[in-house]
């Protein structure tokens, strides 16, 4: 059941151990960067200064306005000619970050998605479908090989073509997909405009979820509706890409393996370190990346550290779903509300169907809410009545959770914009409308 | 006697029942009645047409959301007061109506009024045994309303 016994089920002492020596090594390494060379100098500080993890705190964070700043190669720490890869992050706010990799920095990520899926239970010759985009996004080839590696049939079809993902998913007996959350809910409207059932008509058994937030009641949407076990993962693209956190066959949270990263969890406010099991925001430094180590990236992702052993027996600590991102979050007459509360509501309540969105607007200097909720062809009587029903459950059930009442909007099944790639939540009209 | 009534779901927009009803112009599909109710934001399109199983094949090959739905078509006399026998028997037998409209088949004799009602067997049976013709499918289908036999 471990693709790699004696790293994933390491005693913590150990792990603390090599975290000291890789993270040496590390500093070292990242010191013969632009970047990093010229931080240490100003902050007077030598690689000789970090023997252990508890030095980790002299280090201060790396943020990806750094990685925007010496763009393209400026924390990249071994010779023009060693790197063989090039991945960019999406992008979508402001310039888009890249990454490089050496030879033996693709070994060890493949390695990570390997030792990941072989846990989920992908074994030597499942067919696995990568549904993700083959591109700069690591989603796409970051599966791939570590599919490859183990040892399973890889068909590297790409992002969407709805009609032909299904049709490979019938002629080559898939059992297994790596597929973005929404786009698999999506694709169940197709899977029923062609008559066709998956539980039936596929071979399918594990879904690999990933590269975009999403709840527990989604996750199980998509185990239902597809008949397989689904697992989350998380990665980013300046920690590689995928693999950097994966699920185990507990579905208990995801193992982050602190062989190949240093996990801390600070709040993003004071940026002071949290106690384990509380949430806040994300902070990893790469171990064993030689060509462009990071040390103590600020991820702006929200979780927490879930205390206490897997029955799995891998002793690398979990984290939990992540919650969202620190720039997802809306602040609505003075209330935090994450995006992914919503989803996690809707998706519990029977008639919503598989796409929301939020739109938020400003009038006369007061914030308004606006979710457009797409209704299940299923659940249609004909009656109106039916349909106001179900929008007050959807304000009741919103209200209760988020503490503003949102105005929401039941629109047909399909008419919202759909989605192959991560998908977009959030229109927020109020600047302009200030 | 059953009729049905094609039950389209529709966001309250423009274009929506432009789309519905240029679907049901290309299949040659008869409109015997239609209303709509809207709730704000979104509504629900009732329609009464001559070929109701095709038109429902229709519309959702278009992927919109639709339903056909059991309902009671019943012949009234078009004067004043009938339609007033008709609801003091619904009244009378407690049957709840849903929803409810009509339309003129000959003027001055007679008119076609169509319930959703909850209790749809036993409703059929009181209007029946009053006296009351209610139409099937295929009666409402060929019933030409009053501008066709008479223009």
């Amino acid at each position: 059941m471990y693709w790699n016994r004696e790293a994933e089920t390491m005693p913590m002492e150990r792990v603390r151990k090599l975290q000291d020596t890789l993270l040496r090594d590390t500093v070292a390494q990242a010191a013969g960067s632009h970047f990093y060379g010229e931080r240490f100098a100003a902050l007077g500080l030598t690689p000789a200064d970090i023997r252990s993890v508890d030095d980790l705190s002299k280090i201060p964070f790396t943020t990806k306005d750094d990685l925007r700043e010496d763009w393209p190669y400026g924390f990249v720490a071994v010779p023009r000619e060693e790197l063989v890869r090039m991945h960019s992050s999406s992008g979508t706010t402001g310039r888009a970050t890249v990454i490089f990799h050496t030879a033996d920095d693709l070994d060890a990520w493949t390695d990570l998605l390997a030792r990941s899926m072989y846990m989920a239970g992908m074994r030597k010759g499942d067919v696995f479908q990568n549904m993700m985009t083959y591109s700069l996004f690591t989603g796409g080839l970051g599966f791939h090989y570590g599919a490859e590696r183990v040892g399973a049939l890889v068909i590297p079809v790409g992002a969407g073509n709805s009609k032909r993902q299904i049709q490979l998913m019938s002629d080559f007996g898939t059992t297994a997909m790596h597929i973005i959350p929404s786009y698999a809910l999506h694709l169940s409207s197709v899977f029923e405009e062609m008559g066709l059932d998956p539980r039936r008509d596929t071979a399918l058994k594990l879904a690999f979820l990933g590269a975009e937030p999403h709840s527990e009641e989604t996750r199980r949407r998509v185990e239902d509706y597809y008949g397989v076990k689904a697992f989350n993962s998380y990665g980013l693209s300046e920690m590689n890409g995928p693999g950097v956190s994966f699920e185990c066959s507990c579905q208990c949270g995801m193992h982050i393996w602190e062989d190949n990263f240093i996990v801390e969890v600070i709040d993003p406010k004071t940026m002071e370190p949290l106690d384990e099991g509380e949430e806040g925001e994300l902070v990893l430094t790469t171990l064993k990346r030689r060509g462009m180590p990071i040390l103590r990236y600020r991820t702006k992702d929200l979780t927490r550290i879930i205390p206490g052993d897997c029955p799995c027996g891998r002793t690398h600590r979990r984290i939990e779903r992540i919650k969202g991102r620190t720039d997802d979050m809306m602040i609505i007459k003075g209330v935090n509300i994450f995006p992914i509360q919503i989803e996690k509501r809707l998706m519990d309540i029977p008639g919503v169907g598989s796409n929301f969105q939020i739109i938020l607007e400003r009038k006369d200097y007061n914030d308004h809410m606006i979710v457009k909720v797409e209704v299940q062809r299923e659940i249609f009587t004909g009656n109106l009545k039916q349909l106001e029903d179900l929008r007050r459950k959807i304000i009741e059930e919103l209200k209760s959770d988020i503490l503003i009442t949102p105005k929401v909007e039941l629109v047909e099944p399909n008419s919202l914009p759909k989605t192959e790639g991560k998908a977009v939540r959030v229109i927020d009209n109020r600047e302009r409308q200030q | 006697m059953i009729s049905y009534q094609m039950s389209i779901f529709a966001e309250n927009k423009p274009g929506r029942l432009a789309k519905i009803t240029s679907i049901l112009g290309r299949e040659k599909i008869n409109i015997r009645a239609i209303t709509i109710s809207t709730s704000d934001v979104f509504g629900v399109v009732n329609m009464i047409v001559d070929r109701p199983q095709e038109a429902f094949k229709a519309i959702e090959k278009e992927g919109m959301t639709v339903k056909l739905k059991e309902v009671i078509a019943v012949i009234i006399d078009d004067k004043p007061g009938g339609l007033d026998s008709l609801v003091q028997l619904l009244l009378r037998e407690k049957v709840n109506v849903e929803n409810a409209y009509g339309f003129v088949l000959e003027s001055w004799k007679n008119a076609v009024f169509v319930i959703d009602v909850d209790q749809i067997e036993r409703t059929q049976s009181i209007l029946e045994k009053a006296g009351f013709r209610v139409l099937d499918a295929e009666a409402l289908a060929s019933a030409e309303p009053f501008h066709y036999m008479n223009y």
